[in-house]
């Protein structure tokens, strides 16, 4: 007869690794990326190359400098940056804004900290506000879809100079100028149905952050009290990549169902107030950078109960 | 003499005080952003240093222990005024772009801190020692961190352009990117040090 196994815990492991987690996620993004590339043309794919580059060198560099195995590069959290960098920049910029943001993410936003796991910021975030305020210009040259007669437009339908009126049928297929990969809403849908089936993300964050942001657009928007587009402002803009793909980072975001529900009620209250009163058209990247901040207390406050407490 | 000149060094190196002490971060985040900006504030700071340091020195049995902060501050903001005034007329632009942070030298907590930790202490000929190399350490900084900012930030040296057809990097120029330089600088510094030591 065997022996029994003497082990300390965890004695159940799940299957799921870090690595395929992050490979799940990007497999997720790949229909918003055909999506974007088909609309802005084959150029904007040097954009997504770039950056997934950039990013492999420099976490490649920083693994050498801090002597660790280069295998970790494969993890795939490298690519996955680059890839949500990407999807954050305009579909055609200078050949050096997705390098320069690559380098910024991984080196500033990840490695800095102390690697994968240890960021305080979402690391792509970090990069594109980077870019955002070093060079507003290229990060402000929106491209049309490329059946559009003018090629360059500055408008995304969420600036105040928008001229044209968008539908919502535009807007959910994404024929709008606007990011690389936020403007095909059903793309990000479908990829954002994938991760949930599989469980890798859970509906609080979204449901709270786009319902916010819905909730208040609606009351306080520029149409008027209890009277505001809140489907246009839903659909514009950045919201569907960043509730569903950037907020619910795991590093970045709380680790209870309740915080997460505050944390994206908290990014839905920011980024409403900063596209009705601030003086960005957009504030998808701020809200989250902001409320990634706040994360170490809210996990504080919603610590959960240790098993067989009884409350006072 | 061996002491004298580590006196003298140590404000340079190993208590540095942006890099080291981590003193008088205010006007190294505010008026790093150009090296002349960095220079001028660098001298400015350097002659309060002295002249506080000095008198302080000369003075320190007189002044009665309880009030000795605010006897430090009317001594400090004597020399300030010197240095607002002379700036004023001989340096109007550069008074224009230090702005406030001249006057705020005041409560710089460098000059402070040097008054009540050394000065208050020690005789006048060591004083006059520790706020010149005080002084030099806080102008090296300034000037490393506003060539770094000025050069990236905006493509020039002492307002010359030295990176032609190289789009400058706003970010370092505007507030944020004095803290991000500042703290690579003394992450940096940190991890030199931690190296040598560990040899």
């Amino acid at each position: 007869m065997n022996k029994l196994t003497v082990s300390p815990s965890p004695h159940i492991k799940s299957s799921q690794t870090t690595e395929k987690i992050m490979w799940a996620v990007v497999i997720s993004l790949i229909p918003a990326g055909i999506a974007g590339v088909y609309i802005f043309g084959i150029s904007s794919l040097n954009v997504i190359a770039l950056s997934i580059l950039s990013c492999i060198f420099t976490e490649a560099l920083f693994l050498r400098l801090r002597n660790k195995e280069l295998k970790a590069v494969l993890d795939g959290s490298a690519i996955l940056t680059g890839l949500l960098l990407a999807y954050n920049l305009p579909p055609e910029t200078p050949f050096w804004i997705p390098i320069a943001g690559g380098m910024v993410s991984i080196a500033l936003g990840k490695q800095i900290f102390g690697g994968l796991g240890q960021n305080i910021f979402n690391p792509a975030l970090v990069g594109r506000a980077f870019l955002q305020i070093s060079w507003p210009v290229y990060m402000t040259a929106w491209k049309t879809p490329r059946w559009w007669p003018d090629a360059i437009s500055s408008a995304t339908p969420l600036s105040k100079e928008a001229g044209a009126h968008f539908n919502y049928m535009d807007l959910f297929l994404g024929n709008r100028p606007g990011s690389l990969g936020e403007i095909c809403v059903i793309a990000l849908l479908i990829g954002a149905i994938f991760l949930l089936v599989t469980k890798i993300i859970s509906l609080h964050i979204p449901l709270s952050y786009i319902g916010t942001v819905g909730i208040i657009t609606w009351v306080f928007g520029k149409e008027g009290f209890f009277k505001g587009d809140f489907i246009f402002n839903i659909l514009a803009g950045g919201i569907i990549l960043g509730a569903f793909f950037m907020a619910t980072d795991y590093v970045t975001s709380p680790l209870t169902k309740k915080g997460r529900i505050v944390f994206g009620i908290g990014c839905g209250i920011l980024t409403a107030v900063i596209r009705l009163r601030g003086g960005y058209p957009e504030g998808v990247c701020y809200s989250i950078l902001f409320m990634n901040a706040a994360v170490p207390i809210i996990d504080r406050f919603t610590k959960t109960k240790k098993y067989g407490i009884i409350k006072k | 003499m061996k002491k004298l000149i580590k006196e003298f060094f140590k404000g340079i190196g190993s208590e540095n005080p942006i890099f080291r002490l981590v003193l008088g971060l205010c006007p190294a985040l505010a008026v790093s952003t150009s090296v002349i900006n960095g220079l001028g504030m660098g001298i400015a700071a350097t002659f309060v240093l002295l002249g506080s340091n000095i008198i302080i020195s000369l003075i320190r049995k007189s002044i009665p222990d309880q009030i000795r902060i605010p006897c430090f501050i009317v001594i400090i903001a004597t020399f300030v005024t010197i240095v607002e005034l002379m700036m004023k007329a001989y340096a109007p632009e550069l008074s224009r772009s230090l702005g406030i942070f001249v006057p705020l030298i005041v409560v710089n907590c460098m000059v402070l801190g040097r008054a009540e930790a050394f000065a208050s202490k020690k005789g006048v000929f060591v004083s006059i020692l520790d706020a010149l190399g005080m002084g030099a350490g806080f102008t090296l900084g300034l000037l490393l961190i506003s060539a770094i900012r000025e050069l990236l930030g905006n493509g020039t040296l002492f307002g010359f352009l030295i990176l032609k057809g190289f789009e400058p990097v706003l970010y370092l120029v505007l507030a944020p990117g004095a803290l991000l330089v500042i703290g690579l600088l003394i992450g940096g510094i940190n991890f030199l040090s931690a190296k040598r030591r560990s040899v």
